[in-house]
Formats: C-alpha cells, sequence, structure tokens
C-alpha cells in the first residue's frame, strides 16, 4: 500500500461505513475503508437482504397453495430447499460485489482487516489494521468513523451451539427445513424467520416476554399481526417465561409458562433473536475519553464521541438498529466533517419495516407513546378491505393507522400492516419529514387504484370521514 | 448553478431604469428575500428583492448606472463555492431566454410605506416554512419573519417556532402582566420599511430647516366664506379644511419657486415638471403618503374631494402602489394635535418635506404698528442641502406665508 494517509478512515464496510466513504469520496476528501468479514455489512451478507430474498420464496410458496382464488389449479407444487437457499445466498453476493464496484469506482481503498484505533500522531489519529494475510498496517487521518454494527446477543441457555439453536446467522443458512420451529423473541429478527418458516412449511411457535407480538409497533398493529399468524397456522406465546433448553440428540424440549400455564413443547430447532449488542470490543477505545454504554458507543447528535475526530455511526451507536439510520447518520457525518451545514437525526422520523406477511411498516409515535408524551390525539383508521386493490390483489387484510396532534395537525405517527405497507410507508415519512399537516395529505391527490389510497382515507378518517368505509 | 439577476420592469410599460443603488457586494451572502439592489425609474424607487439564496457571484451593471434596459442581467448569484461567471452569458440585448424559469428577482415598491393592502405579513417577502411551522406560528401569534430557519436551505421548521414560542414573546408575556421587562411587539413589514427608509434618508440625506410663521386669519376667513357657498347637500357639496387650502397654498408656491420641486441625482438635480404633494396620513402602525397629482392646477373644491378620499382608502389599506408611490414634495400635518412645531424627516427621493404645527391665537402686530391678536402657525420646511440652498429655501417660504397671507390666489 503506497498511501496510508487519508482525510478520514472509516472502521466497517456496512451500509454505516461504505456509505460513508462512497458520500466522502463525493466530497473529495480522501478516505479508506476498513472491512474485517464482507463489504455491505451484516444487512447485505446476513440480514436485510439475504432474509428479503428468503421472504419473497416464502411467499410464493405461499401463493402457489393460495392459487385456487385466482382460478389456478397446480398439482402437488413443490420447492428445492437448497436452492431456495442458494438463491438468497447470490443475491448477497451480488450486492456485496457491487459495494466493492461502487467503493472501487469512488476510488476509495479498501483494507482487508480488522481495524483498531491506536492513537495519535501530531494532528492524525492512528488506525491500526491486522490485515487478513497476517501483516499490519497503520493508517492516519484526522478523522476516524467507527461503523463495526452489532450482532445477535447471546443469552445464557441459548447459545447458538450449531445444532439445535440458531442465531439469524445460522437460520438463513439450514441445511434441511426443521418441521418444528421455535423462534425466540418477536421483534423484527424474530417475526421475520418465524414467517418465513411458516411460510415454508414448517410448524412454528413464537415466543415473546412482552404482552403482544411485535411490542415496539403500536398495539392496534401487533393485535392485527398476531391475527393474521395465528390465521397462518402460527403458535404465539406472548408473556411468556421460558425454561431450560433440554436437548437429546435429536430434538429439544422446553416448558414455557405463560400468565401461570406452564406447557411444554418439543421442537426439532430454535431460533434466538433476543435483541443485538454492538461491536466494541478490541476496537481501542480502551484509555480514551469514548464512553460505551450497554455495547454501544455514546455519540452526541452529529455522531461525535467523547474523542475529538472519532465518530460512531449505526449499530455500533444504538438504536434503531436499522440500515437506513446507519447509512443516514453516515452521510450526516461526513457532510458535518466536511464543514456543511447538517440535520441531527430526529428518531421519530425513522421508519421501520418488518417483512413477515403481512408486512409491519411505521414511522413516528405510537398512540400509546404520543398520549405518554403529552399530545392530545386524533386517530384515523383505514382497512384494507374497503381498497379496491387490496381486494383485486387478493390482499384483503390490513390496517393504515395514523396519529395526529390534535392541536397542530401534525402527523405524530403512521402505522400499517398489510400487503405493500412496507414500500408505502415513506409517503408519510415524508409527510412528517416535511412537516406537512393534515391540510396537505388530505389535499394531496393518491392515485386510484392502489393500495396507497387507504392512507389517504386514514386521514380522512382522523378529520371527519373516511369516504370508503 | 449561477442564476443571473435580470433587470425587472417596475411597471408594464417600464422599458429602462436605473440601478440607483447596490445593497450587497460581491461575494455577500444572500438570502432569499433580501433586498439587493434598488431601481429608480422617474417615477419611484423600487427595490429588487432576491427570490433565490446563494452568494452574490458578480455585479455586471455599477450602481448609478443609468438607462439599464429590463432585462438585462444586472448579476449573477452562485452557490457557495462555485465558480463565479467573468461575464454575463446573454448579451443585454438578447432576448431573456431564462426570464421565467430563473425569474430570480421581484421587484417590491419601496414608498414610506411599501404594504398596505393585504393584512397578510410577508406579502412579496417569501418566506420558506413547512405547513407545520406556519400553523403553529399563526396559532401562537407569532411572525415568521422575525423566526431564524434552521432546516434544509433555512426553512422554517417546528423547532424553530417552538423555540421562538419559548423564548416567550408579545404573546406569552401579554397575558402573564408582566413586571418590569419588556414585551417584544415583532415589526411589520411596513414598520421596517418605514425603519430602513426613514433612518437612510436622514444618515445620508444632509437636512437643514427653515422656520417661518405664518398668519392664518385671511386664510380661515376665506374658508369660512368658501364653504358657506357650498350647496347644503349633493354630489356638488364640499367642505374644504384648513390642509386642504394648505396643499394648494404649497402647490402654488413650488410652482412660483421651482427650484424646490427637484430631486437631487449624482449626475443631476431632476426638476419635476408636475407639482404631485405627498400628504403624510397616518393609518394603524404607521403612516403612507398618498399623492394630490398637479395639486397646483387643481381647485379646492376638487384637492379636497380627492383628499377625503385617498385619506379614508389609506386607512382602509385599499389605495393602488401608483396613488402613493412618486410625489416630487411633502406636506405633514400635525396642527390637529395641537403642536407648536416640528420638523420633518425628507421623503426620498424628494428633496423638500413641509411641517405644518396647529395654529394658535398669538400676539401679532399689525401693519399699522398696533398690537392684536392673530392666528399664527409655525410651518418648518425640511431640505435636501445637495439640491437645494439656504437662500432657495427662504425664498420658498416667504412665498409660501405670502401665498396664505393672501389667499386669493388660491381661487384664481
Amino acid at each position: 500500500m503506497s498511501t496510508t494517509d487519508f482525510d478520514l478512515i472509516v472502521v466497517g464496510g456496512g451500509p454505516g461505513g461504505y456509505v460513508a466513504a462512497l458520500r466522502a469520496a463525493q466530497l473529495k476528501l480522501s478516505v479508506a475503508v476498513v472491512e474485517a468479514n464482507h463489504l455491505g455489512g451484516i444487512c447485505l451478507n446476513w440480514g436485510c437482504i439475504p432474509t428479503k430474498a428468503l421472504l419473497r420464496a416464502s411467499e410464493i410458496n405461499h401463493l402457489l397453495h393460495d392459487l385456487g382464488q385466482f382460478g389456478f389449479t397446480v398439482d402437488n407444487p413443490r420447492f428445492d430447499f437448497g436452492k431456495v437457499i442458494g438463491r438468497s445466498r447470490a443475491v448477497s453476493k451480488q450486492l456485496s460485489s457491487g459495494v466493492a464496484h461502487l467503493l472501487k469506482k469512488a476510488k476509495v481503498p479498501v483494507f482487508d482487516g480488522f481495524g483498531k484505533l491506536a492513537g495519535v500522531e501530531g494532528k492524525k489519529r492512528k488506525v491500526e489494521v491486522a490485515l487478513k494475510d497476517g501483516k499490519s498496517v497503520t493508517l492516519k487521518a484526522p478523522h476516524v468513523i467507527l461503523a463495526t454494527g452489532a450482532r445477535a446477543r447471546v443469552l445464557p441457555g441459548l447459545e447458538p451451539d450449531g445444532k439445535f439453536v440458531w442465531s439469524y446467522r445460522e437460520a438463513l443458512v439450514p441445511d434441511e427445513l426443521p418441521k418444528r420451529l421455535l423462534v425466540i423473541g418477536s421483534g423484527a429478527i424474530g417475526t421475520e424467520f418465524a414467517s418465513f418458516y411458516r411460510n415454508m412449511g414448517s410448524e412454528v411457535t413464537l415466543v415473546e416476554v412482552a404482552d403482544r407480538v411485535l411490542p415496539v409497533e403500536d398495539e392496534d398493529i401487533s393485535k392485527l399481526a398476531r391475527t393474521a399468524f395465528e390465521k397462518q397456522g402460527m403458535k404465539i406465546l406472548t408473556g411468556a417465561k421460558l425454561g431450560p433448553l433440554k436437548k437429546s440428540d435429536k430434538d429439544v424440549t422446553v416448558e414455557i409458562e405463560v400468565g401461570g400455564k406452564k406447557e411444554t413443547i418439543t421442537i426439532d430447532r430454535v431460533i434466538s433473536a433476543v435483541g443485538i449488542v454492538g461491536n466494541v470490543e478490541k476496537l481501542g477505545l480502551e484509555g480514551t475519553k469514548i464512553v460505551v454504554d450497554r455495547t454501544h458507543v455514546v455519540t452526541d447528535e452529529l455522531c461525535r464521541t467523547g474523542e475529538a475526530g472519532v465518530y460512531a455511526i449505526g449499530d455500533l451507536a444504538g438504536a434503531p438498529w436499522l440500515a437506513h439510520k446507519a447509512s443516514h447518520e453516515a452521510v450526516m457525518c461526513v457532510e458535518a466533517i466536511a464543514g456543511l451545514h447538517v440535520h441531527p437525526i430526529d428518531v421519530t422520523k425513522i421508519p421501520g419495516c418488518t417483512y413477515c406477511r403481512p408486512q409491519v411498516a411505521s414511522v413516528g409515535y405510537t398512540e400509546a407513546k404520543a398520549k405518554a408524551a403529552g399530545y392530545e390525539v386524533r386517530v384515523g383508521r383505514f382497512p384494507f378491505i374497503g381498497n379496491g386493490k387490496a381486494i383485486a390483489m387478493g390482499e384483503p387484510e390490513g390496517l393504515v393507522k395514523v396519529v395526529f396532534d390534535a392541536k397542530t395537525g401534525e402527523l405524530l405517527g403512521a402505522h400499517m400492516i398489510g400487503a405493500e405497507v412496507t414500500e408505502m410507508i415513506q409517503g408519510y415519512v415524508i409527510a412528517r419529514t416535511g412537516e406537512l399537516t393534515e391540510a396537505e395529505l388530505k389535499e394531496t391527490i393518491f392515485p386510484h387504484p392502489t393500495i396507497s389510497e387507504s392512507m389517504h382515507e386514514a386521514v380522512l378518517a382522523a378529520y371527519g370521514g373516511a369516504l370508503h368505509f | 448553478m449561477a442564476i443571473e439577476i435580470l433587470m425587472p420592469a417596475l411597471s408594464p410599460t417600464m422599458t429602462e431604469g436605473k440601478l440607483a443603488r447596490w445593497l450587497k457586494k460581491e461575494g455577500e451572502k444572500i438570502a432569499s428575500g433580501d433586498v439587493i439592489a434598488e431601481i429608480e425609474t422617474d417615477k419611484a424607487t423600487m427595490e429588487v428583492e432576491a427570490v433565490d439564496e446563494g452568494v452574490l457571484g458578480r455585479i455586471f451593471v455599477p450602481e448609478g448606472t443609468e438607462g439599464v434596459a429590463v432585462n438585462t442581467p444586472i448579476a449573477v448569484l452562485v452557490e457557495e463555492g462555485e465558480a463565479v461567471p467573468e461575464a454575463s452569458s446573454a448579451q443585454p440585448n438578447e432576448a431573456p431566454s431564462s426570464s421565467k424559469a430563473a425569474a430570480p428577482v421581484t421587484a417590491m415598491p419601496a414608498p414610506l410605506a411599501a404594504q398596505t393592502s393585504a393584512p397578510a405579513v410577508n406579502k412579496g417577502t417569501r418566506v420558506f416554512a413547512s405547513p407545520l411551522a406556519k400553523r403553529i406560528a399563526k396559532d401562537a401569534g407569532l411572525d415568521l419573519t422575525t423566526i431564524k430557519g434552521t432546516g434544509p436551505h433555512g426553512r422554517i421548521v417546528k423547532k424553530d417556532v417552538e423555540a421562538a414560542k419559548s423564548a416567550g414573546p408579545a404573546q406569552a408575556m401579554a397575558s402573564a402582566a408582566p413586571v418590569g421587562g419588556t414585551t417584544a411587539h415583532p415589526l411589520s413589514t411596513m414598520r421596517k420599511v418605514i425603519a430602513r427608509r426613514l433612518s437612510e434618508s436622514k444618515s445620508t440625506i444632509p437636512h437643514f430647516y427653515v422656520s417661518v410663521d405664518v398668519q392664518l386669519d385671511a386664510l380661515l376667513a376665506l374658508r369660512t366664506q368658501l364653504n358657506a357657498a357650498s350647496p347644503e347637500e349633493g354630489p356638488d357639496a364640499f367642505k374644504l379644511s384648513v390642509n386642504d387650502m394648505l396643499i394648494k397654498a404649497a402647490a402654488v408656491t413650488l410652482r412660483r419657486v421651482k427650484g424646490v420641486n427637484v430631486s437631487f441625482t449624482d449626475d443631476a438635480i431632476l426638476e419635476y415638471n408636475d407639482v404631485d404633494i405627498s400628504v403624510a396620513v397616518s393609518i394603524p402602525d404607521g403612516l403612507i403618503t398618498p399623492i394630490i397629482r398637479q395639486a397646483d392646477r387643481k381647485s379646492l373644491r376638487e384637492i379636497s374631494v380627492e383628499m377625503k378620499d385617498l385619506a379614508k382608502r389609506a386607512r382602509a389599506g385599499k389605495l393602488k402602489p401608483e396613488e402613493f408611490q412618486g410625489g416630487s414634495f411633502s406636506v405633514s400635518n400635525m396642527g390637529m394635535f395641537g403642536v407648536s412645531s416640528f420638523s420633518a424627516i425628507i421623503n426620498p427621493p424628494q428633496a423638500a418635506i413641509l411641517a405644518i404645527a396647529a395654529g394658535e391665537k398669538r400676539p401679532v402686530v399689525k401693519a399699522d404698528g398696533s398690537l392684536g391678536v392673530g392666528t399664527v402657525m409655525t410651518t418648518t420646511l425640511s431640505v435636501d442641502h445637495r439640491a437645494i440652498d439656504g437662500a432657495l429655501a427662504a425664498q420658498w417660504t416667504k412665498a409660501f406665508r405670502d401665498v396664505v397671507e393672501n389667499p386669493i390666489t388660491l381661487v384664481i
């Protein structure tokens, strides 16, 4: 390597890190990326993207078993599970090499190795990279962005064992479809795996310690999600206490207590999806002014750590653990370094999507959180059954719920469940980011026939009445 | 992208004008809504407002340039850090290709009082604010023009309005009946224009003042006589005020002493062919100067009827721009408030203004040398010394006194 001096070093090549590097290159900063595993990070290799490929397959499997409503008859639809998994891996590979190509095009050097902070030399920070070939190189730059991401939280007794107990990682590359599956945790990750395996044909039990599934979503949405999952044959246990796993050589038995009632189930596989922890280890944070709180680096609103010139973005810097939050922080952080005027992120303007069937998407305050924050709210709901396109598509189950500040007309939050809602939520995100009120939303003309019309109707429902329900 | 600023047309008939003054320098940051230059026509001085934001990259037409054709690029606005074009892309005589899309300026009239019609704030000054920010500001009674935006491109967002709200402006404090401290009343657009124009007048025009006491008895007697001649009612009925007669007196005097009916410019003193009297009228939160055009040629009755109409519409905010823009000389009368004397600030680009105080009973020495009682008022002429010297001002005040004290002139 001829050059080791840069304006900016980005440690981690995920959706936070590689985006930071691309933006820095656009702004004519000299920048390098240090990546220990795969470009694209968890998102692209072991998260967002491969799960979407799997969920697409499970959705097709569902449709193949539901063709009668469209007038088709298909005898004995089958799938090759190895090919389903193979396609998911191929998609990840394609996109990961896409990131490599983008960085190459932007002339951003990538150091394949594990980077850590290694002190200061003059006005520059040093980052020591243990390269994959065993050598090491020291890079220097006045600015360092840490974007090392996060990994699955491991609870005692639920450690991935390579056989019965999986984290998301093993769950993405199974050898065969488990017959009976227990999913622990009904956040986005757990729910997506539960949905995938159920729609592929596994018997799925989803357990959640909170009193409802998807506990960060609005209560109405949790309720509808549960109903839909149960209709698909999923077993749901909320407010559940899990006993120790009892492993035999062929399966696992576990006692689950719900409301004082105990039941014992036997399963072939267990997916543990009980949250994530930040990758803060071995980053050279010891002895610096960088503060770590519960595995996450503490930053200010502009992603600055306690150490001047060192920034942390994405999962490493805390919730919400979303790729698009990491990418946005990346751009903001780099622009601030380049001296541009930036706007801090408002977490109530970050959408969240879960790609289970039916899909769930939301932004901003739930009704309960809005009330807890002291807002007097106006709520509108519109069910998909009143939407022509949804019925024509054979997707009549869904709901759009909007929460407005009754005083100002501010759209505080929007919560959706049903077909394609993950593609539609951005409409409300734009409204919330642009600070539109109910007046502009009411005046917006939505195309007919689209499922998005239900977004308009929900607003009308909050202010005097939907037209089609 | 560089945006050319074109010479605006201040009226449908305007083909060229004088670029009177640049208010921004090359390299200065411009926010949309900033007044960047002043344009003069024979009739009025108008302000040019920036529609876009950026940096004033280069000035193509230096200030003081006369006969600048409409749509000629006068400057270029660039983004920060962007290269500045050496010269304008369009030749002055070329058709203005970019005039619609880029149309980077709006002309805004800048008389003493700019805004008279709609009560809506910011008319003509585009304020960028989110719909939510606008609504919260409206509900809180906050003027968005007083709030600094921190959103994209300086857009005012909810956070800014909330901050302004909690900063405790007028509204919040009014209800709390504060002890001590101050209560902030946000400036209206009119107040801002008045503040700027008059500061500019007083700080750039070398004023001097000539006072003269004028005996009113003859004029009052004539007024009584004339008013008695009015029909009781009907379309021809009239009731002349002292002010109507003094407007006419000033107009007649200006016709006699033409050197005061002028404007000073860097190259020439412009003498107006017509005598157009701007009459200061007090309106809520400011004042405005409707104009009696060619007042020297109008009868007292015409002036009286027109003045009543103008004053009424001025207070209702219904004057058309041409009714208060322009004028060659101003009259400000505070007699009705019992003021014994005052001096006024010149209304640019005019060169003089007459301040009229109250008529009072004062001891006077009559022609025969005996002492008597007369109705006397003190009038003060404020003069732009660049255009008018002391002797000329004195000549004017003497002529004015002669006209008022021999008011028969007013009806000839």
